[in-house]
């Protein structure tokens, strides 16, 4: 019994609040899919979980496994933190989530193809032509090319938040190049290593054959040449700070780890350049921003891409994934379009539903917009990993003076949404378990078919109290578990 | 074709294992001489650090053959591109780029070895004496060496690996024996005083010393020293062995690749390890010594250019046709 004690003190920290709590229906009552962890935790010393910490931590530096922190002329590499308790999600979430964002990926491919060439949507004013128009990322240049099995968005990483109700939501949409999928993979595998026993008691859905299903969606995207077409990941290079993952996912698929200067063009063709001699190359899993990929093109300065890959790409010799122009699509303003998106093209409600979103050139919005900015969240339209952003509740009067002139002298490029209360998830800090905010970011795969694998990568605020779950900025990960039925 | 190698990742493993072979003969020779200057004449003592100099191919700097300043040019002076340091790191960051090719330990080790000398400066070493210093660079070498032959697929890569370490041991015996050819072109048959240590000192340079005297005997002679470190087929730090291997790994590449033995890169290694297996030393002797040896190093220039136009940055057109 004293030990009992003892171990509910590493919970006596524990506090609920409004939002949703991922482990706790009530004080010290764990929901059902939670009770088995519950207790192992109440069992285990605190050294041994200490001890086990420190071995996971050992684990993903031996393997590598990190990010590169830029600004450093050494490159230092740190690890990405690790937090050992998993979140649990259970068959029927995971259900809705998983039927919810294949709906939502048919529908905004659908979207891509038709803004890109008959513009229907446009047309028929669902959304507006010169929000399309004017987003940063609407590459005029694709207009009419035609993209491999209409695919333009291949890989897709969605930002999922749960919602005091207990519901999924769609916080933002990552159709360029998203990334963390390698932290998911190795989240599982030292997770395993670590907690064998209870992930065998759990029923745990598998996720090692992501590599397998993204090699089959680049597949797809082949053209017809080859029965045996040769695929590569184009990365800018060692000093990018995902160059981790990039090398990772070129081991996991068997498949070669290209920089630009690997590639050349010659009439319309993209080959490689090996040792046996030129390569003809077929597909091209790019780990580089549209801005970056063809000097010519694009960005004249660029020295990371391939001179003449987009005339190659508008030949149809060689596949982009994801496509050049898919950033139009997650843009902010136009991710508040996305439900009726969803209902345009598949005449279906949509299944998960998007944050409340606030559109900053409509006057009347921005005008509450501007009387409430200590209660917003203000995000910049076209960017992503949490710059750029003023969380109202967290913010001082100058920064928010600062928004304030920044979206009255640009109001297209900002939206604004109400501070979320995210849901939070236990974590271990110093010998203490504590409730941080997390997120969920799912892995979704479009190819002759839609594949998901179960789970995705639970981003969490380690700082208390931070809403921020970027890995630039004090952010770190659990691993998810989508349980069996 | 699956298994083609990029270009880029054959020239990284290729400079990679080029540069720590470097790293590892400035090393020896350093630690040679501090040991040997101890016992020569002062005049001679002079002369031999000018002389290390031209091995090195890195111009007489202005310090007055001072040891210390000397030591400090040679190991952490970061604006010499033959010093340890540099040499290490070079190999490093050519290892870093293709770090998913090479296998983990190989890197854990050529990290190590670039922290270790990252971590200690010249005042520090000078203080413990440098002996155990330019050892642990050596030491760190071998041990990269030994690492890369167990953990790493004896295939294409490893081969360039070889390729990087051959050429360039192949050209810094040339180079030495080269600097020294018209002292062991002397007649004199007896040597004594710094004449005898100058020639021990080159033999120990390429750490032949006792290799050399299980054949020879301890009667260091120019006319067997010659023929030891240019035609001797089994010694490791000879030319003619190095250019052996040399030939083995090209070949072996040329396979890989399927360009066969028809490739300009064999053709020359071919001709010049020919010429190293049938050329007699009084031959060579008898006419230019120091010719013989400046054909050595063009050749060298001519292969590593091969290997780069061959495999490396060819021309668009000749692969498109071919």
């Amino acid at each position: 019994m004293t030990m009992m004690n003892e171990q509910s003190a590493a919970f006596a920290q524990y506090d609920l609040n409004v939002g949703y709590d991922e482990m706790f229906e009530a004080k010290l009552t764990p929901r059902t899919q939670y009770e088995a962890l519950y207790k192992r935790l109440l069992e285990l010393p605190p050294e041994e979980f200490q001890r086990r910490q420190a071995a996971a931590d050992t684990s993903f530096l031996n393997q590598g496994i990190t990010f590169t922190v830029y600004g450093d002329e050494e490159g230092t590499e740190r690890i990405f933190p690790y937090d050992l308790l998993p979140r649990v999600i259970t068959t029927s979430e995971w259900d809705t989530v998983e039927r919810g964002l294949t709906q939502r990926i048919t529908a905004l491919n659908m979207f891509l193809t038709d803004i890109y060439h008959a513009g229907r949507i446009m047309a028929d004013g669902i959304v507006p032509r010169e929000l399309i128009y004017s987003c940063r990322h609407f590459r005029r240049e694709m207009r009419g090319v035609h993209v491999p099995r209409d695919i333009y968005v291949s890989v897709v990483g969605t930002d999922l938040v749960r919602l005091p109700d207990g519901q999924f939501a769609v916080l933002e949409d990552n159709l360029r190049v998203p990334s963390g999928v390698s932290y998911m993979l190795a989240n599982r595998q030292v997770m395993k290593r670590i907690f064998p026993r209870l992930f065998s008691d759990y029923g745990v859905r598998p996720i090692d054959h992501y590599g397998q299903a993204l090699l089959a969606t680049l597949r797809a995207l082949a053209p017809n040449r080859s029965a045996d077409p040769t695929i590569v990941l184009l990365t800018p290079g060692v000093f990018n700070s995902a160059y981790f993952e990039h090398t990772f996912l070129a081991r996991q698929m068997g498949i070669k780890l290209v920089e630009g200067r690997d590639l050349l063009v010659h009439d319309n063709v993209v080959y490689m350049r090996t040792t046996a001699g030129l390569q003809r190359v077929d597909v091209i899993y790019r780990r580089i921003d549209d801005d970056f990929i063809d000097p010519m093109a694009f960005r004249p300065d660029s020295a990371l891409g391939v001179a003449g890959l987009f005339n190659a790409y508008r030949a149809g010799n060689v596949a982009l994934a994801n496509a050049i122009g898919t950033g139009v699509a997650d843009d902010k303003a136009i991710y508040a379009y996305v439900p009726e998106i969803i209902r345009y093209y598949l005449s279906e409600e949509p299944i998960l539903q998007n944050v409340e979103t606030y559109l900053l050139e409509d006057e009347k919005q921005r005008g509450y917009v501007l009387q409430n900015l200590d209660k917003l969240v203000v995000k910049a339209v076209g960017e992503s990993g949490g710059y750029s952003m003023l969380i109202g509740p967290h913010s001082t009067a100058q920064e928010r003076e600062e928004f304030r002139e920044r979206i009255i002298a640009h109001p297209r490029n900002y939206i604004a949404q109400p501070t979320l209360a995210l849901s939070r998830a236990p974590c271990y800090i110093e010998g203490q378990v504590e409730p941080r905010h997390v997120d969920l970011r799912p892995y979704i795969l479009y190819g002759t078919r839609v594949t998901i694998v179960p789970g995705g990568l639970t981003r969490v605020a380690l700082r208390r109290g931070s809403l921020v779950v970027n890995s630039s900025q004090g952010g770190g990960s659990k691993d998810t578990w989508v349980l069996y039925g | 074709m699956a298994e083609a190698m990029l270009s880029r990742v054959a020239d990284n493993l290729y400079w990679m294992s080029r540069y720590l072979e470097r790293a590892e003969h400035i090393s020896r020779l350093l630690a040679v001489n501090l040991n040997t200057m101890l016992d020569y004449s002062p005049a001679r003592a002079d002369h031999s650090w000018a002389r290390l100099f031209e091995c090195l191919q890195i111009p007489q700097p202005d310090v007055e053959n001072d040891p210390y300043a000397i030591t400090q040019l040679l190991t952490f002076e970061p604006d010499n591109a033959n010093s340890i340091v540099t040499c290490i790191a070079s190999a490093r960051e050519n290892a870093r780029h293709v770090r998913e090719q090479i296998s983990s330990e190989m890197w854990e080790q050529l990290n190590l070895l670039y922290l270790q000398v990252r971590s200690t400066d010249i005042d520090t070493i000078w203080g413990e004496e440098p002996y155990s210093f330019l050892r642990m660079v050596r030491d760190g070498a071998y041990l990269f060496q030994g690492i890369t032959d167990s953990t790493m697929s004896h295939g294409e890569g490893w081969h360039f690996i070889q390729a990087g370490r051959c050429i360039e041991r192949a050209n810094m015996t040339a180079t030495l024996l080269d600097v020294h050819s018209s002292f062991l072109d002397t007649r004199s048959e007896d040597h004594v005083g710094d004449d005898y240590l100058e020639l021990v000192s080159i033999l120990k340079f390429c750490t032949a010393f006792e290799a050399y005297c299980k054949i020879y005997t301890a009667d260091p002679q120019p006319a067997t020293i010659t023929e030891f470190l240019m035609l001797n087929a089994q010694f490791p730090h000879s030319i003619c062995f190095a250019i052996d291997q040399l030939q083995v790994a090209l070949n072996a590449i040329a396979e890989a690749t399927e360009k066969h033995k028809v490739v300009r890169t064999n053709r020359l290694v071919g001709r010049l390890r020919a010429a190293l297996g049938f050329d007699q030393v009084d031959e060579i002797m008898a006419s230019s010594l120091r010719d013989y040896l400046a054909d050595i190093q063009r050749q060298c220039a001519q292969i590593h250019v091969a290997i780069h136009q061959t495999y490396i940055a060819y021309p668009i057109e000749s692969a498109l046709t071919s």
